[in-house]
């Protein structure tokens, strides 16, 4: 396994199980909405709205603090001739190797398991929302209701029963597949190879590639359009590989802030 | 910033607004506010400036304080603020600032206790000068702390929000000089003053150069409106400082107007934050023209 690759061991486990994550094919998928109901009713993760959003079958709208697999409804025509192409793919958290939520958590609540996953402990979180700001891709949500933050956690409490996250299990066509990260990235690979050769040429692999701006996702998707049509970021980086600079800076402003009192107060003293 | 070739799943946000009400930006004209004037109170208070420095010192300790009221009042679950001290991370600059304004906190209210009472000038020095010390590290790291997301207006301004912050902290704590003592003591208030929104000026205008049609949300909607009542109070204040910053009624009236100006530069700046967050085209098309540069055939 490359080193960038294994977050859990620079986290400090020493010992750990392979890393493990989501490959979402989203050629597969039938926009049943499983993966939905089925991690609402594992994490009983609240209700949220029951309302029409005239966005296709889409009304769950977005990943949120009660949302944590949402399934995304695109129509377009088709590329190659009439009728009308259907996209459906099935979001969730990306899991990242470079985790911005879990970099700025200023209480420690957010954490990186031993499967290299990044879930919140709501014991701890005291609410202050700052890794719903830095989320690339809009995952992490405060909750209305308990003030906390939450988002997938790839189902913790099953990876540790050595069952499956809810949702994986309740897919009906495997579009959700669940499993070390690197078997899945292998899988991933061959599927856009065989898409290529039967005509699919729109088919590409997103989160797949661990030199992207995040290190790698730990939930992988094969799109067959663009990311920014299933509302992904198309080159989405963690903004805490700019923090050294921006530390730097700020002592400079800091530093010139000094500097104006020093001379504010010299320029006086005559 | 261009349409075209632009595209989005039903024009909805791709990152997700704050979730931080007007406390925040606020707490960002407060903590600038006291962290500057501490860092004025220690020069007028080593260069024999006793009103001005007890001014500020008040000031400070009064800005501070309902900083952490702000800061508390905005968490999701007030009752855990504590667990901001559980940990100290580096990656994090709310943790970052956390430890900053808990040990500037108590020296800050020291620094004032002691001037007020006039008791121990020996602590009280020693106070008003780490106090000093720490003020610009609490006025500067805020824009560290908007510039570590993922709102594009906020991250792509990195560079200069420390600049713009730590020049519109001056303006505020020289405009808090002007208006709180008598005229003739002024005077370091005024320099500074001047100082202040000179960087704060400057530090806008190299922002909006740089950024180019990534600046749009400073300059379109609520966020452009008080950015622009901002530029324009800062100017104003800039002008009666200097020409009538001595005088009876000039400097009050200019140091009101430049605290008002350092308000509305950061609740301008917050807004710029909330509005390039919800419009999906400044997280897309900046990121569709890096790759574009990076495999120009695709």
């Amino acid at each position: 396994m490359t080193p960038g690759l294994d977050p859990a061991a620079l986290a400090g486990y020493s010992d750990h199980p392979p890393r493990m994550g989501f490959f979402t094919d989203t050629s597969v998928c039938i926009g049943c909405k499983a993966c939905e109901v089925a991690c609402k009713e594992w994490n009983a993760v609240p209700e949220d709205g029951l309302v029409l959003t005239g966005m296709s079958y889409d009304n769950t709208a977005d990943l949120s603090a009660s949302t944590w697999r949402h399934v995304a409804f695109i129509e377009q025509s088709a590329p190659d001739g009439d009728g009308l192409s259907w996209l459906m793919a099935s979001n969730v958290c990306k899991h990242c190797t470079e985790a911005a939520c879990l970099d700025v958590c200023p209480t420690g609540a957010l954490m990186r398991t031993e499967f290299g996953t990044v879930v919140v402990q709501d014991d701890i979180c005291n609410g202050c929302g700052y890794c719903v700001s830095a989320c690339p891709f809009g995952v992490i949500g405060r909750s209305e209701t308990d003030g906390g933050a939450h988002k997938c956690t790839l189902c913790y409490d099953r990876l540790g029963e050595g069952l499956m996250p809810a949702c994986a299990k309740a897919c009906p066509t495997e579009s959700i597949q669940f499993g070390p990260l690197d078997e899945l990235r292998e899988r991933a690979q061959q599927r856009v190879a065989d898409l290529h050769a039967v005509g699919q040429s729109r088919a590409q692999l997103y989160g797949a590639d661990p030199a992207d701006g995040i290190g790698g996702a730990g939930a992988m998707f094969l799109l067959l359009d663009e990311p920014e049509v299933y509302g992904l970021p198309p080159d989405p980086v963690v903004t805490t590989r700019d923090l050294p600079r921006m530390w730097r800076l700020a002592a400079a402003a800091a530093g010139s802030l000094v500097a104006a009192a020093v001379v504010a107060c010299a320029a006086g003293r005559q | 910033m261009p349409e075209a070739d632009f595209r989005s799943y039903y024009g909805r946000p791709v990152v997700k607004e704050t979730v931080w009400g007007p406390d925040i930006p606020t707490y960002l004209f407060l903590g600038g506010l006291a962290g500057a004037s501490s860092t004025l109170a220690a020069g007028a208070h080593l260069t024999g400036r006793p009103e001005l420095a007890r001014a500020l010192k008040c000031g400070a300790a009064g800005a501070i304080s309902l900083s952490m009221v702000a800061l508390v009042h905005d968490l999701g679950r007030r009752t855990r603020f504590v667990n901001m001290l559980r940990v100290l991370k580096v990656t994090s600059p709310m943790s970052i600032g956390t430890w900053i304004l808990s040990g500037y906190t108590p020296l800050a209210l020291a620094a004032a206790a002691f001037a007020v009472t006039r008791k121990l000038p020996r602590a009280g020095l020693a106070a008003t000068i780490t106090a000093g010390l720490f003020g610009p590290a609490v006025a500067s790291y805020t824009a560290v702390l908007l510039g570590d997301t993922a709102a594009p207006a906020w991250h792509e301004a990195h560079r200069e929000l420390p600049f713009l912050f730590a020049g519109s902290a001056a303006t505020a704590a020289g405009g808090l000089g002007m208006l709180a003592v008598r005229p003739g003591q002024a005077g370091q208030a005024i320099r500074f003053a001047v100082l202040g929104a000179a960087g704060e000026i400057a530090a806008k205008s190299l922002l909006l150069q740089r950024l180019g049609a990534a600046a749009e949300p400073y300059q379109t909607g609520r966020a452009g409106q008080l950015m622009d009542i901002s530029e324009v109070l800062t100017s104003t204040g800039l002008a009666i400082a200097v020409l009538a910053g001595r005088s009876r009624v000039g400097a009050p009236l200019a140091g009101l107007t430049l605290m008002a100006a350092s308000a509305l530069t950061r609740f301008g700046v917050f807004e710029a934050g909330r509005a390039s967050a919800r419009d999906p085209k400044y997280t897309v098309v900046p990121q569709r023209d890096r790759l574009r540069d990076v495999r120009p055939e695709s």
